[in-house]
């Protein structure tokens, strides 16, 4: 908010009250907008925490003293003039001047020069936004579709959608492409966007090429972010959420993945495949001996590892409903709210027994996977560890049971020109699922209970 | 030397030249290029109301979060075809508009060089117009943004006609801006007055010349990229279509080697009309006139150089991206040394605030903040951040509505008189322009925060979490207060029209041309043609009083002047029906719908231009 405060209008010389007005006008939306600048911004842009953002930040800021610097010259100037020279008999005659060599070098040279002084570190930033990746970095392949993310991690071999997990400290490396039309990822408070463009098929034997994105987290929390191109009908029901785990936390999560259900499944070598994330995520959704299910144990992740109100579950905090998101110091698998409303889901719990089952015998399970089952589709959002997930529908509602009803029964009510057929209409190419409210029920029950 | 011509002799009334006829076919079949311009006019502020409602639905939407008022699909067919709309039925147009009446007055002409062309140019633009607007009655108004991003517009991601009215309205607009463009270019450089060389030019008449030379230039490139765009819809070819290799991000290089020529297509003109208007009321020349006309100029070709400034975001990758941070930079130069000859031609001089006037230094002081948040997101890395968020609408608003508009409305209120023999109501205009100051602030300067804190553009809804309300609700208020700006404007046109205060030839002691002729000048504008000997030639006495002995008395016999025809509306109309049935995408309907167009052009061939017996 600091930063804000300048935009103000300079202060306009007493003695002319029409003029006076005209700045005060012009000063009047900028203190009405301070006067509103307050509370949490969870997709602020001016709140860097990555590495990314930190570069893009310290550059937007020395770019704000440079542009305050020649709006003062201006409208400074501009007041001067209209103060000093307004006419006051209809005789004047001011001094024909029709020009002057050296001030018309000077506000060209003098602005070339601030423009040099912007230009240089922009063109560093660039080329430092765009280094080599470095050996260690975690690299995850990000899938736009209308209207929701899907996140790929090859190196674990894990499929998630809409809550990107990330450890901290951690470079990751982003390969961005799209399966439909342009979309752009966007986490504010962790960089800037990068657009995830379809990528035209090639020739056997010739590169696809991807975008990418590169950054270092460098606090836990949970990150908001949304798309940032337009994609159609739905394009603001695009959100995302990115949790910024400690190591220990994200590998509790990635273990849990693998205990997920607990239903043998046949295994295969993870494959990456020519760059069609559709048979990547099936093979690798495959490749994973998973055992031991039901297992509920509290993940130590930790996302309060600051302490103050900016770590932990960052800007939740300013919720219209608090009560919707748990705040800072919450632990993955007992504050999430998906788990948390779905408290007392277990797969012993008859509700998810019958739930499993309706799932495994509907039509969800042509688009939906969730590991450990048979229930391998890869057309719509991975549902495994659906419990832990803080949203649903791409970040646009708090995952809990009374939503999640909702969500199944009337997708497209919610969310227009979604994929997803509701109970009795049918979605994109697939009929309408036709499960019965007790049905429905138990259906939320078992992914509730997925965690 | 430089006494000021307020002298000048009477208005119309004292003159007695055969009058008229104003009536109904009059205006149909006309191609005098004043009464073209007034048509222009008329409609762009036509579309700027309907452009203009939209955008009050649109901000009622997001007054506050996650609202239902209209569904996300009307609401994505408001949004694009309020930009649509307001770029090319208004901006362009209304500066057309000012092109078309001023632009022969000031180089002492007249008339344009093809006032037939004029005339169909004008035809084209309002049924192109109609057209684009006619797809709301059948429920398929464009939806795909005002920059329709492949593949969004691809027919499985845009089935139905919602794009092909965008991209057949877009491609019949664009070949009335290029007529236009061809029009004033040959205007400007062969029918000049004896003695009116370029660097004497009036700064309107060079920014005229600079941004015909961008329509001619710029629009073909969009026109290309709609071509393609129809192949893909209508016969299943695969430019922008990634599954058989085409490539999506090609149709951002092409809209935006039009789109950011078509920015300074926008705002020349107003940097022209206040180039004119500021000496006036200042008393004193244009301070730097070759610099204010070279960096015009410099503008021009730079604005060729920089289009992928709107791609950042799109991963050309660190050498393109330094690049264009460069190319843009370098911009930003050019237009501030124009900002600071404006200034400096009102140091030292004898300001009178009449309306024009105040909405010239309004514009001063409201596009500087556009162009320097432009600064902002011209850096590459920041521009990630801002890019497709509501900073950037805030930024372009500032740019077009504070930057274009202001100045077009500027010029409406000082060239009202000459072209109605009327004042605008100074009162009137007074508040016109304070509540378009407060009213235009408060609706985009908000956006700034807004952006800032992550809202993106083109979203139906927000979500509360975002903790912008505030600043969305600041906006919705600020463009009511807008609105109500535009009808106060409306009100003081109709009213002064009938009523206004009477003006005489030269009301504000301006230098130009146009101001020695009566007002409203005659349909010939003038009877013998002037000799210019400066860039001033009615600030000086001598100069003045030979100019107006030659333009003032009635001639003995009236200049022959082109006939009216009904020909160009004619062959408009059959231009826009044939592009209109491309929707079919049946080739026969599509050739069959060619046959109208050949008539209307042979049956104009063959009609004398000139009254019998004055063949040329």
């Amino acid at each position: 908010m600091r930063l804000m405060r300048s935009t103000a209008a300079p202060s306009p010389p007493v003695g002319d009250r029409r003029i006076s007005r005209l700045f005060f006008l012009l000063a009047l939306p900028v203190l009405l907008a301070l006067a509103g600048c307050a509370g949490e911004h969870p997709q602020s842009t001016i709140n860097p925490h990555s590495d990314f953002a930190e570069i893009i930040h310290s550059l937007y800021v020395s770019i704000f003293w440079w542009t305050m610097l020649i709006l003062a010259v201006v409208w400074i100037l501009l007041t001067w003039v209209v103060v000093k020279y307004r006419r006051k008999s209809e005789d004047e005659q001011p001094r024909q001047i029709r020009g002057h060599l050296g001030l018309e070098i000077g506000w060209t040279v003098g602005p070339a020069l601030i423009v040099i002084a912007i230009a240089i570190p922009s063109i560093q930033a660039v080329f430092a936004t765009q280094r080599p990746v470095s050996e260690d970095a975690m690299e995850v392949h990000v899938t736009g579709h209308q209207f929701w993310w899907e996140f790929h991690y090859p190196e674990q071999g894990i499929t998630t959608a809409n809550e990107l997990w990330l450890p901290v400290d951690r470079p990751v490396n982003l390969r961005l492409h799209s399966n439909d039309v342009i979309h752009s990822f966007w986490v504010p408070k962790l960089g800037g966007k990068r657009d995830l463009n379809p990528v035209p098929a090639v020739r056997e034997g010739q590169e696809r090429r991807y975008n990418w994105l590169y950054f270092t987290p460098l606090e836990t929390g949970v990150f908001m972010g949304q798309c940032a191109e337009f994609c159609g009908q739905s394009h603001a029901l695009m959100m995302k959420r990115v949790v910024v785990a400690t190591e220990e936390g994200f590998q509790e999560w990635i273990d849990r993945w693998f205990r997920s259900e607990g239903a043998d499944f046949p295994t295969e070598a993870p494959l990456e495949s020519a760059g069609n994330p559709l048979d990547d995520r099936a093979a690798v959704a495959g490749s994973l001996s998973a055992n031991g299910g039901g297992d509920d144990a509290p993940v130590a992740a930790d996302l309060a590892r600051d302490g103050g109100p900016e770590a932990g579950l960052n800007g939740y905090g300013s919720s219209a409903d608090p009560a919707v998101y748990r705040t800072a110091s919450a632990t993955f698998g007992q504050d999430a709210p998906g788990a948390t409303a779905a408290a007392g889901l277990h797969s012993e719990d008859p509700l998810v027994t019958r739930g499993r089952e309706v799932f495994l015998g509907s039509t969800c399970i042509a688009c939906h996977a969730v590991q450990g089952t048979s229930a391998q589709g890869v057309i719509g959002p991975n549902l495994t560890l659906f419990g832990t997930r803080y949203t649903l529908g791409a970040g646009i509602m708090e995952n809990n049971l009374e939503n999640l009803i909702r969500w199944i029964q009337d997708p497209m009510g919610i969310k227009p020109a979604v994929a997803m057929p509701g109970v009795d209409y049918p979605g994109g190419n697939w009929p309408a699922t036709g499960l019965s409210d007790e049905e429905v029920e138990a259906v939320a029950a078992y992914l509730l209970s997925l965690k | 030397m430089s006494t000021i011509g307020l002298e000048t002799p009477v208005g119309r009334e004292a003159t007695a030249h055969h009058e008229e006829d104003t009536g109904f076919w009059s205006w149909i079949t006309t191609v005098d290029h004043k009464r073209i311009a007034i048509m222009y006019f008329v409609a762009a502020t036509a579309f700027f109301f309907i452009a203009g409602l939209k955008a009050l639905v649109i901000r009622a939407q997001l007054m506050f979060p996650e609202q239902t008022l209209i569904t996300p699909e009307l609401y994505n067919q408001f949004f694009t075809m309020h930009g649509t709309t307001m770029i090319f039925l208004v901006a362009m147009p209304m500066a057309v508009a000012f092109f078309n009446y001023l632009v022969p007055l000031q180089i002492g002409a007249r008339d344009v060089a093809f006032p037939r062309l004029n005339a169909l140019a004008f035809w084209i633009f309002l049924f192109g117009g109609i057209y684009l607007n006619s797809s709301f009655l059948v429920g398929a108004a464009p939806h795909a943004s005002w920059v329709g991003y492949a593949t969004l517009t691809s027919p499985e991601f845009s089935p139905g006609q919602n794009t092909n009215f965008w991209l057949i309205g877009l491609s019949i607009l664009g070949i009335a801006s290029i007529m236009g463009g061809v029009n004033f270019i040959t205007t400007i450089i062969n029918m000049r007055a004896p003695g009116m060389k370029l660097m004497r030019m009036p700064l309107f008449t060079w920014m005229t010349l600079v941004t015909s030379f961008l329509l001619i230039t710029a629009i073909p490139v969009i026109g290309v990229a709609l071509i393609y765009l129809g192949f893909d819809r209508l016969f299943g070819t695969v430019f922008f279509q990634p599954a058989g290799g085409g490539d999506p991000v090609l149709w951002q290089h092409l809209f935006w080697i039009f789109g950011h020529p078509e920015v300074y297509i926008l705002i020349l003109p107003a940097f022209g009309v206040i180039s004119d208007i500021i000496p006036t009321f200042s008393k004193k020349p244009l301070f730097g006139y070759p610099i204010v006309v070279y960096a015009g100029i410099l503008i021009g070709f730079i604005g060729w150089g920089v289009w992928s400034h709107h791609m950042f975001t799109v991963g050309l990758g660190p050498i393109a991206d330094s690049f264009f941070v460069a190319a843009t930079m370098i911009i930003a130069i050019p237009t501030g040394v124009k900002i600071f000859n404006w200034l400096a031609t009102m140091w030292g001089g004898s300001l009178k605030f009449t309306t024009a006037m105040l909405f010239c230094v309004g514009l001063l002081a409201v596009f500087t903040v556009g162009g320097l948040s432009g600064i902002m997101h011209a850096s590459a890395p920041v521009n990630l951040q801002q890019h497709d968020s509501y900073f950037v609408v805030a930024h372009f608003h500032y740019v077009i509505v504070g930057g274009a508009m202001m100045g077009l409305w500027a010029g409406l209120y000082y060239w009202f008189p000459k072209v109605r023999g009327r004042f605008l109501d100074e009162t009137l205009g007074k508040w016109h322009f304070w509540t378009t100051m407060i009213g235009f602030n408060l609706t985009f300067f908000p956006m700034h925060f807004a952006g800032l804190f992550g809202m993106p553009r083109r979203i139906f809804t927000y979500s509360a979490e975002l903790n912008v309300d505030i600043y969305n609700q600041l906006s919705t208020v600020g463009a009511f207060i807008f609105g109500i700006s535009s009808v106060i404007m409306v009100w003081n046109i109709v009213k002064s029209w009938r009523s206004g205060e009477p003006a005489p030839a030269n009301p504000w002691g301006a230098p130009h041309l146009e101001w020695a002729t009566p007002s409203p000048p005659h349909h010939y504008n003038f009877p013998r043609i002037p000799t210019v000997r400066s860039r001033e030639p009615l600030w000086h006495k001598q100069e003045r009083d030979e100019i107006l002995a030659v333009t003032m008395p009635d001639p003995e016999e009236e200049p022959l002047m082109p006939n009216p025809s009904y020909w160009p509306i004619v062959l408009a109309a059959a231009i826009t029906l044939s592009w209109a049935l491309v929707m079919t995408g049946i080739w026969w309907v599509i050739a069959l719908g060619i046959l109208p167009v050949i008539l209307a052009t042979f049956m104009w061939a063959f009609e004398p231009a000139f009254p019998e017996g004055h063949g040329h």
